[in-house]
């Protein structure tokens, strides 16, 4: 295989994977809080047809961004007046929350079918990369290297923080974080917003940078992926990084194996991998019972105050 | 100001008052929502919410429209109050058609009253067959059973389109991606010469009776609902959550796919890419609305069939696009989760001070 498709695999793959980053890190947070927001793929939606709609009409990419990231706070804080607030199941709440999307975007979304924007570009001039392995290194748009810097700093806010290990405590015993004078229920809003913002990124990577063209129920799923990816990382940044590219793995092969026309593999079955994939490894997660078990913040869906 | 005190037991009352104030919240929201938007906002909640009821030539179709739902919803509420959240009826919906078609197909030129039988039995087995894989990872494994039965749906659907573009693709059907149509045998008859109503809707009414009797009046119920509310009591009980978890997902899973079936056999007349409309999606919202009790899910059900029926009205008549109903649906349940606080807290007004 020649270096020029390797790299272009490679970079397919950090593309595939970028949104589910994106959105699995916000969940990972909302979850690390206690929130168990089953909602992602509702407010990824609602990132996605906010931040087409602002690209299409404004012409900026960068401002579809922000209004998604808006998009999917405004979602998210549906889901904290509800679950947060007013105590309702979570589980329900964030399926709501899914529902609601759907509808929303493809409410909005009925005027923009078809139409087409500039998607997203590379970050660096294209002169960065006259190499096709620098490619690797300088090739990627902003969003690419956002979740990575993300990741990183994700990982070091939770673990090396005051702040990251005050909402740890909230995810691991609301009551005791409480009674030292911690407020639980900003704490929760707060971290679910963030979860908000970037599954609202996470969306709009999709409408914005990897078809930029607007379709009904683009992300297809991808949402309760970054849900699952949660768990398979074991609400480790780190892993959930490594889970995201093999998830974008996946995705590239599922096209590959497309573009270089297969026979004996039905597109349907190629459509298939994703969702199977996630099953065997939600299941394999749980075999190997190690950390993964163990690591499940212990408030993780239970309202506060106990109801 | 106004403050929110818990109360000693829940409110009976307002268990079966929150759908109403949820069903009158959505309304005044909806007018003004698509108000802003630029509709008619009021003529749109009418054609919505009132003109399926007040007009009489709508009834069958809500009839059609809530049968499956309820059949859907009364698994998913077994489920939900033992919980065990499957939320893939969706696809144990499609993959009970898929059975029962299968039948259907192998049975074309064959006739005799036994092939709708077969074929709505195989239903059942199909929806049940599609949850024992989330059943079987949640007991062994406790991996999320959400999150597989969801996995599962994508699966079916691409099953689905797989079959009718390939090997079940009507050889006579100009390479449209659809089955043959079901011979007079594999079809449900109506409940009346001409009517659009077929038997699955008085059979559905039927099931909710089944169920309702079941859960308030039989050991299974009661083992359901403790496992649901006192997990550890339950374990003193001698109640098995394994096998309660068992139990709930094959029947939610069976359940769905008869209601799979039914819809191929009726409404639909063969399986197409289109037969995947959402109704097991649709039927969580109908389980909540009904307080997981098959009265309530009755009542659910017709509520949302109202909103499927009135969406077509409102996309001729306000020109409303047809994702219209599923906002109304979505909002319906978010307005439900908020006044069921009402449920278990009293508002107070009260002076600051």
């Amino acid at each position: 295989m020649s270096a020029v498709v390797l790299v272009s695999i490679l970079m397919t793959i950090a593309a595939a994977a970028t949104p589910l980053l994106l959105a699995g890190l916000g969940e990972l947070v909302a979850e690390k809080s206690g929130v168990l927001n089953l909602g992602v793929e509702g407010m990824m939606l609602c990132g996605a047809v906010a931040g087409f709609a602002v690209a299409w009409s404004t012409g900026s990419v960068p401002a579809g961004f922000a209004a998604a990231a808006l998009a999917g706070i405004a979602a998210a804080m549906i889901f904290a007046l509800l679950s947060l607030g007013l105590g309702a199941n979570q589980v329900a709440t964030g399926l709501a929350l899914t529902i609601f999307g759907i509808g929303a975007s493809s409410l909005f979304g009925a005027g923009f079918v078809g139409k087409t924007i500039t998607r997203l570009g590379p970050l660096f001039p294209a002169d960065y990369a006259t190499h096709p392995w620098l490619r690797l290194a300088f090739g990627h748009d902003a969003m690419v290297y956002l979740a990575l810097g993300l990741t990183a700093a994700v990982g070091l806010f939770l673990t090396r923080t005051r702040a990251g290990l005050i909402l740890r405590a909230v995810g691991e015993n609301a009551e005791s974080a409480h009674a030292i004078g911690y407020r639980v229920l900003a704490i929760r809003t707060a971290a679910t917003g963030f979860g908000g913002a970037l599954a609202g990124l996470g969306g709009a990577y999709f409408s914005l940078a990897l078809t930029p063209m607007w379709a009904d129920r683009l992300t297809a799923g991808r949402g309760w992926i970054a849900v699952a990816l949660v768990v398979f990382a074991a609400w480790k940044p780190g892993r959930l990084l490594i889970g995201a590219y093999l998830f974008g793995a996946v995705a590239t092969f599922e096209l590959q194996a497309k573009a270089a026309g297969w026979s004996f593999l039905a597109p349907e079955v190629l459509a298939m991998t994703p969702y199977l994939a996630t099953i065997a490894v939600l299941t394999m997660m749980s075999l190997g019972r190690g950390s993964a078990g163990r690591n499940t913040p212990a408030c993780l869906g239970k309202p506060f105050p106990a109801s | 100001m106004l403050e929110l005190r818990p109360r000693r037991a829940p409110s009976r009352i307002m268990t079966y008052l929150s759908p109403l104030i949820a069903i009158a919240a959505t309304m005044a929201t909806g007018t003004l929502v698509f108000g802003a938007l630029g509709y008619d906002g009021l003529r749109a909640v009418e054609a919505i919410f009132l003109t399926p009821l007040l007009e009489p030539q709508r009834w069958p179709d809500l009839g059609v429209k809530a049968a499956p739902l309820i059949v859907i919803a009364l698994g998913l509420a077994i489920g939900f109050r033992a919980n065990v959240w499957n939320i893939g009826a969706e696809g144990q919906y499609v993959m009970g058609a898929i059975a029962g078609t299968g039948i259907a197909l192998l049975t074309h030129d064959l006739t005799g009253w036994w092939i709708l039988p077969c074929m709505l039995l195989a239903g059942i087995v199909g929806g049940a067959a599609w949850a024992v894989l989330p059943a079987l990872l949640k007991v062994r494994l406790q991996v999320s059973e959400i999150l597989t039965s969801l996995m599962l749906t994508y699966v079916a659907v691409q099953v689905l389109y797989y079959l009718v573009r390939g090997p079940w693709k009507d050889p006579d059907g100009f390479n449209f991606p659809q089955t043959r149509m079901f011979s007079a045998d594999q079809t449900l008859p109506a409940i009346a010469e001409g009517s659009l109503v077929h038997l699955g809707v008085p059979a559905a009414l039927l099931l909710a009776l089944c169920a309702w009797f079941l859960l308030s009046r039989s050991v299974a119920g009661y083992a359901v609902e403790v496992v649901g509310r006192a997990p550890a009591a339950a374990r003193h009980g001698g109640f098995d959550a394994g096998r309660i978890t068992w139990a709930t997902m094959l029947a939610s899973g069976g359940l769905a796919g008869l209601a799979g079936i039914v819809e191929a056999t009726g409404p639909f007349g063969q399986l197409t890419p289109q037969f995947p409309v959402g109704y097991g999606f649709t039927a969580i919202i109908v389980a909540f609305m009904g307080r997981l009790s098959p009265p309530g899910i009755v009542f659910g059900a017709l509520v949302l069939a109202v909103t499927y029926v009135g969406g077509e009205i409102a996309q001729s008549t306000v020109r409303l696009p047809a994702a219209a109903a599923g906002m109304f649906q979505a909002m319906l349940l978010f307005f439900l989760l908020a006044t069921d606080v009402l449920v278990r807290y009293r508002p107070v007004l009260r002076r600051r001070g």
